[in-house]
Order: structure tokens, then sequence, then C-alpha cells
């Protein structure tokens, strides 16, 4: 893909190489719109929270990232199991897009949890079940990402990918299972929103996941749609190759 | 199939008895990282709680299992480098050999030979760290079972890597997070076999489950690992 | 001291996406270069 020449004929009128369409800019601006009610609510109209203070506008991006990445993380699941049944080059792509999409997603939420965790328990990092899980989950993640730029065949690399999809969210439930047995003897600590949060926050949190779940989906839309470019550019190559090796055959 | 995991693991024990990569290098390197933890910790520095106890003899279990999974990717690298010469996948395929039977016996290939360095490394642990010892019996299940898990979920995990440039750094990725509730079961039961204690048992049995369900998924998941095209 | 740590996760997030998004429509302007224009169907 790097340097190869230009197969679309030169025109005068530059083509159109962007990979945006008629729906992706309807949620891209929704997203945008959205994003900025979020950040006036979380920040500006809703007020600080008796406990938590201030930080309790960090809940309003962290629980909706974590929710956005196990949504994603879920899409995975469903295309890899999909992908082994039909061998159908959508679900290989929306797999592999979605596990992207997850893994930047999982990744803001540890960072914004850490942030959360420092004033509100005095430590950026606890060793409770649900972080640790986390944790793995963002390592296993990468894993599949990096199984996805291996130098297999589209099929091969497809197929096994689609095992360690499948794999990897039994062994999120395991992780999370025996860490929260391991760390139950010692104590019976969980963490979760405060269900007396009062009506503007709860609204500003509702809106913080609305507009994660828009800027989600255009980039997971868009994140499709330049997998399936690169899947094409892949394929080229591989016809280019094997016309080359066969013409050097016939000489 | 059995017949086949038979062959399999067979073949990889014969060639390890020739080329003495497992007890010349894996082992070997595994005394090293204990030395190592030994000069990372300091050995003086003591616990004073119930029992006066130098950190490293505290900590001797968990090093121990930290050792092991190193000293396994090792292993699980060389029981795939065995196949990677010479189109051995394709002579594999041509013999009609069951996948799962393949899976079968290359983790327990993987096994036997971590267990062999297990016992080694084991008794390095108890003399450089000195560590005491409650219940042998526990220990030799958690090892047991912990290994087999081990082996199992790192042989599918390194086949799904194998016939890549990068595979070497690759199952490291792959392997670890998969292992880390076997690293935290094998530890605890350890700990709890080594200094007595309550609870070694239902962690054992937890390590005895990881086992069965990473050997389950390998065979299921092995043939569509394999199959090339 | 509470603002700091908003600031700090709010700025990431923004600015982890953002840049996200930019290079998803960088890369993708990058491959439709070597993409002929009726296979990219998705445009409607």
């Amino acid at each position: 893909m790097i340097e190869s020449p230009n197969l679309t004929p030169s025109s005068p009128t530059p083509p159109n190489l962007s990979t945006a369409s008629k729906a992706t800019r309807i949620i891209g601006w929704a997203a945008l719109a959205v994003t900025g009610l979020a950040l006036l609510f979380g920040l500006v109209i809703s007020g600080p929270e008796v406990n938590m203070r201030d930080s309790v506008r960090l809940l309003y991006v962290h629980v909706p990232s974590i929710l956005t990445a196990y949504t994603c993380f879920g899409i995975t699941l469903v295309g890899s199991v999909m992908y082994l049944r039909t061998q159908s080059q959508f679900w290989d792509l929306a797999a592999a897009s979605a596990a992207e999409v997850g893994v930047v997603f999982l990744g803001l939420g540890l960072v914004t949890g850490a942030l959360w965790g420092k004033p509100t328990w005095g430590t950026y990092w606890e060793w409770d079940p649900r972080l640790t899980s986390t944790a793995v989950m963002f390592i296993m993640y990468i894993g599949y990402l990096a199984i996805r730029r291996m130098e297999f065949s589209p099929e091969v690399r497809s197929r096994r990918a689609a095992v360690v999809g499948i794999i990897s969210i039994l062994n999120v439930i395991i992780v999370h299972y025996s860490v929260q047995w391991w760390r139950g003897l010692h104590q019976g600590q969980t963490f979760g929103l405060d269900p007396q949060i009062r009506d503007m926050q709860y609204f500003s949190w509702f809106l913080g996941t609305v507009a994660m779940a828009l800027v989600a989906s255009w980039l997971l839309i868009h994140r499709f749609r330049v997998s399936w470019l690169e899947r094409q550019v892949e394929e080229s190559q591989l016809v280019r190759a094997l016309a080359e090796r066969r013409r050097e055959a016939g000489e | 199939m059995l017949h086949d995991a038979w062959i399999m693991a067979r073949k990889d024990l014969r060639i390890e008895w020739v080329t003495r990569v497992a007890t010349g290098q894996v082992l070997p390197f595994g005394a090293l990282v204990l030395i190592l933890f030994g000069l990372a910790l300091n050995p003086d520095l003591v616990i004073v709680g119930e029992q006066r106890r130098s950190i490293l003899a505290q900590v001797a279990p968990g090093l121990f299992w930290i050792t092991v999974l190193l000293a396994s990717l090792l292993a699980l690298g060389r029981s795939f480098a065995l196949e990677a010469n010479d189109g051995n996948v394709d002579a594999l395929k041509m013999a009609g050999l069951d996948p799962a039977g393949v899976f079968l016996g290359k983790a327990m290939a993987v096994a036997a030979q971590l267990l062999a360095i297990e016992v080694v490394l084991g008794f390095g642990a108890f003399v450089l760290y000195g560590t005491p010892l409650a219940n042998f019996v526990m220990l030799v299940c958690a090892v047991i079972l912990a290994t087999v898990g081990v082996a199992a979920a790192g042989t599918l995990y390194a086949g799904i890597a194998s016939g890549l440039r990068a595979r070497d750094t690759l199952v490291p990725l792959l392997v670890l997070p998969i292992l880390s509730p076997v690293l935290l079961a094998a530890t605890l039961s350890t700990e709890a076999a080594v200094f007595g204690g309550s609870g070694g048992w239902s962690w054992v049995m937890l390590l005895g489950v990881f086992a069965v369900i990473y050997l389950g998924v390998g065979m299921l998941a092995f043939g569509l690992v394999m199959e090339e095209t | 001291m509470y603002w700091g740590f908003v600031a700090a996760g709010y700025l990431a997030v923004i600015g982890v996406l953002s840049g996200y998004a930019w290079w998803l429509v960088n890369r993708g302007r990058a491959l439709s270069r070597d993409v002929p224009e009726e296979k990219r169907r998705f445009l409607d």
C-alpha cells in the first residue's frame, strides 16, 4: 500500500477519496452536537456531587467509554462467531474494526478511571476484580489486533483471529471471577455509580453515553471502510505478486 | 484420537531426548531467573508478622510460577519450531492425524517437559529462598494441574502464532494474559501448600477446572487453527 | 484539586478520539488512491 502506482485514471476533477457517506456525515454532525451538549452539561450546568465533589464529572466520560468498549468487544465476539459460520468477509472486518475501536475506548476508560480514582479513593489503581480483569482484557485485545497485522494469507488470519476473538471473551469472564474470588477473601468491595446520584448528574451521564455511542458508531463505520480498503489493496498486491511470479516462471 | 496424541507426544519427547533443548537450555534459563529474583529482591529484608520470614521466602510461590511461565514460553516456542521445518505441518496432515490428537499430544509433551523442569526449579526455590513446606500432597496436585493448564492454553496459542516470522514476540503477548488466572490460582494454592493455611484446595480445584477448560477448547479449536488456506 | 483531574481526563478523551478520527480519515484517503472508484461501493 506504500508507493504503489495510482490505479485511478487521472481526471480533471479530483477523485473523491473520502470514506464518508451521507449516513456517516449525519452521524458525525449529530455526534459533534451531542458531544457539545454533553460537555456543557457535564462541566458547566451540573453541579458537584456530595461525596465525590467535582471528580464525579469524570464518570460522565469514564462509564460511557467502558460501556462502549464492552459493546465493541461484543461485536467482535458476534463477528468472530459469524465469520466461522459463514466465512463472510463482512463479519471478519466487522470483528476486526470493532476490536480496534474497543481498544481505544477501553484505554480511555482505564485512563479516566485512574484519574477518577486518585481524588476519590486516593489511589490511581486498586486491585479490584473489575479493574484487574479490564487491564488483562486491554492487553488481550491488543494481542488480537497484533494477530490481525501478521503476514498470514487472509483466510488463515481471519480464521485464527476469529478463534482468538471468541476465546478472549471466555478468558475475560474467567479472569473476572477468579480475581473476584481472590479479593473476596480479603475485602468485599463493589464500586458502581451511586444510585442516589442527582437528576442533573444522571442526565449528564446519559448525554455522555449518547455522545460516546454516536462517536463510536462514526469511528466504527469509518474503521470498517478503511479495513475494507486495506483488504482490497492487500488482494490487489497479491494478484500483482502472483502475476509477476508467473511471468518470471514463463521466461 | 488418543492414539494420535500418543504418537505426537512420543515423537516430541523423543526429539527432546536427542536434542536436550529443554534440559540443556530451558532449565538453566529458569534457574537463572530464580537467581536473578534473588538479586532483584533484597534477600535480607524481613517481614515481621506472625512469623519472621524473608521477603524472598514470602513471595517465593509467585516467583516460582513467574519463572515457570517464562520457561513455558521457551518450551512452547521449541515445540512449534519442531513443526516449522521442512513442511512438517503438511506431513502431519498427510498422515491423517486427528487435529485434536495432535493438540493433545503436543500439549502433553510440553507438560511432561515442564514438569521435569518444575521439579528441579522447585527444589532450587526451596534451597535458594528458604521456603517452608507444609503440605506436600497439595503442592504436587497444584503443580500437576497448573502445568496441564499452562501447556494446554499455551499449545493452542502457540499454534495460532505458528508459521509466522514474528512468532517469538507474538506468543508471549497472546499466552500470558490467557494464563493470568492460572498464575493467580497456582500461586495461591502453592502459598497454601508451603506456608500452610486454609483455602488451598479450592484453588487446586480451580486449577483443575482451568486445565479441563483449556484442554477442551484446544481440542475443539485446534483443527480450525491448523487448517491452512 | 478535582478540576485538574477532570481536565486531564476530558482532554485525554477528546485528544485521543479526535486524533484517532483524524488518522482514520487520512488513512482512508491514502488507501482510496490505490482502489478503483467502482470498488468503493460505500460511496452513496
